[in-house]
């Protein structure tokens, strides 16, 4: 039997553990293939060198694939999302100053993204601060913009006129905070601890709260790559969902740190992720907390790709200017989010996947089994932090709604 | 404006390839050149200058701000496309393979900037080819070095003449089957044990 090579670019993030787990415990060997990595410097070279055909496949923010079905991006980028690489995993960390004005306001409480979002507004009225403040995102379309985005817009804020966001890569998050040129930033893990251990940075908040079980990254696949080996595809969706379920095992987590600190990978020291692996965050205060499902690499369906997802994701493109509005585009990103392909992959597993594609999201306060094939699937709570709740049939009213708040 | 009054701005942090770049752009005529080390001072570079194209190495990890900036940007007022043309794929291929990236003002007619693109795209590769030019060069000189103190060592123990030893290494290698220098190599790791020096302190 010939091994197929898949060549696959990643970016030295935690959520990239999945890919890197597959090949470096030989799940793709398992399943036939061989996962060639390549680790790259930005987010534009993943997009580059997949449209030019050097990747068969991708670790991409959410964003970039829904931006690429709704034609926004500078350059075509013909690809689907059969597999999502987990849910949650981000933070936002504030300057030492900026925490220092945040709790003497009095309303601070721990990750609260409610209670310390209107900390923020009310600094931001008070207009005692030396800036608008800056807060820097790792790109324009990501969860991270959107997530900060959808927070500050919760607490009564104009992301476009009370604060400013710019584009600074993860890595240079901690220093550019450091030197005062942001005052915050939302960022996946360790960059946001890695703030807080050098004293330079507090946590606000985090994405699990803003938005419970919500999407991250996402494994994007060349479109003609699916087309020309289908069965290549499943073999690496097989391979990536039992190295997720490996991920998710707590007792793995020294195992995943030992991986994923080499300098092939994410270059840090050692132990730097254990903490992050372990849900383990100081709050605004200092406090350290356990958080539950703070990044879930497997659990709840974390990689199932919910074309409910991509639709929330296009949703706010269209909220904040970055994509026009068509029931033609809604089909387009919708029909990017290829659950088929999970479900074929996957059924000869015994896999518990949903039935549905699309759920409505934010409905579920607590944790709710729902139709699967194996009925013992538990999803949520997947509840936004202002409670409101996304139809993805309604996707139109949604939007609307929340200009009108605007 | 006729197409060598198109200026461009190159952002590398490595200031030779940079310059190899300025070089061929200004002897194809291009006199309207500037280059940028960071990205931070191209951003308010383009607010003030509005290029006509931007070159930028590809493995720079700040791209994705550059991009950003573009899309942010409310002074620059043409939206700045990728690459010549968004059909052009052929030339986004040679691109990237050759490491250079590069952005357009939209609207300007592909044929009169493909001409810049092309010379950085031979410019990128030319620089890459002398980078491993050196490395292989450099690789060259250190084997050298190696082999000369496995040389000095058979003479000094076995009172070999200089062709003699260099025989010795060489017939060695081939009975082996291995490469010259490796055997050096071993040569040089069993003498240091036997007299418990540091191979890379004995000469």
């Amino acid at each position: 039997m010939t091994v197929h090579t898949i060549r696959a670019g990643f970016m030295p993030l935690l959520d990239a553990c999945i890919l890197i787990v597959a090949h470096e415990k030989g799940f793709d060997a398992d399943e036939g293939i061989r996962l060639q990595l390549h680790k790259e410097t930005s987010w534009a070279n993943i997009r580059d060198r997949i449209s030019v055909g050097h990747f068969d496949a991708a670790h991409m923010l959410g964003p970039m694939p829904v931006a690429a079905s709704a034609g926004v991006l500078p350059i075509p980028m013909d690809i689907c999302v059969p597999f999502a690489m987990g849910l949650g995993g981000n933070a936002i960390t504030v300057s030492r100053e900026m925490a220092e004005a945040l709790r003497q306001t009095g309303m601070c409480e721990a990750f609260d993204p409610a209670r310390n979002g209107q900390a923020l507004k009310l600094l931001i009225d008070q207009n005692t601060m030396p800036r608008r403040p800056v807060f820097a995102v790792v790109h324009p379309y990501s969860g991270h913009n959107y997530e900060l985005r959808y927070w500050l817009a919760g607490c009564a804020m104009d992301p476009d006129r009370d604060v400013e966001i710019i584009v600074i890569p993860p890595v240079m998050m901690p220093d550019a905070l450091r030197s005062g040129h942001i005052d915050g930033y939302c960022a996946g893990e360790p960059w946001n601890t890695v703030s807080v251990e050098s004293g330079y940075g507090h946590i606000l908040t985090v994405k699990s709260k803003i938005w419970r079980s919500s999407p991250e990254k996402v494994l994007g696949v060349r479109t003609q790559f699916n087309a020309d080996h289908p069965e290549i595809v499943e073999a690496l969706i097989r391979a990536l969902y039992s190295a997720a379920r490996w991920c998710d095992e707590a007792a793995n987590s020294e195992e995943i740190d030992d991986i994923l600190q080499r300098p092939a990978y994410l270059d840090v020291p050692a132990k730097t992720l254990l903490p992050v692996l372990r849900g383990d965050l100081a709050d605004i205060f200092g406090v350290k907390h356990r958080l539950n499902g703070f990044f879930i690499p497997f659990d709840r369906a974390a990689t199932f790709p919910w074309r409910s997802h991509a639709l929330w994701i296009y949703s706010q493109m269209v909220r904040w200017g970055h994509a026009p509005f068509s029931q033609d585009l809604v089909k387009r990103v919708s029909a990017t989010y290829r659950s088929d392909i999970y479900r074929n992959a996957l059924k000869g597993m015994g896999a518990d996947i949903p039935s549905a594609s699309l759920k409505v999201e934010g409905a579920l306060t607590a944790a709710s089994a729902v139709g699967s094939t194996r009925s013992k699937l538990f999803l949520g709570p997947d509840g936004f932090f202002d409670g409101t709740v996304f139809d993805p049939d309604r996707i139109k009213d949604y939007v609307h709604s929340q200009s009108q708040n605007r | 404006m006729p197409t060598l009054a198109l200026s461009v701005l190159v952002i590398d942090e490595n200031e030779m390839r940079a310059s190899i770049i300025e070089d061929g752009l200004r002897e194809a005529g291009y006199a309207n050149v500037e280059i940028i080390r960071d990205i931070a001072g191209a951003a308010q570079h383009i607010e003030n200058h509005a290029p006509d194209v931007i070159v930028i190495d590809i493995e720079n990890p700040k791209r994705d701000m550059l991009e950003a900036f573009f899309a942010l940007s409310r002074s620059v007022q043409r939206p700045i496309a990728m690459f010549v043309d968004q059909s052009d794929s052929f030339s986004i291929e040679a691109a990237v393979e050759a490491g250079v990236s590069a952005y357009v003002v939209d609207g300007l007619r592909k044929e009169r900037v493909r001409p810049i693109l092309e010379m950085a795209i031979s410019r990128f590769r030319a620089f890459s080819r002398l980078q491993s030019d050196l490395q292989k060069a450099q690789s060259a000189l250190e084997d050298r070095k190696l082999i000369d103190r496995a040389k000095s060592i058979l003479m000094r123990s076995h009172g070999y003449g200089e062709r003699e030893a260099y025989e010795m290494l060489r017939r060695t290698a081939m009975n082996k089957g291995v490469k010259l220098v490796d055997v050096a190599q071993s040569l040089l790791t069993a003498e240091s044990l036997l007299t418990n020096k540091d191979p890379e302190e004995s000469s």
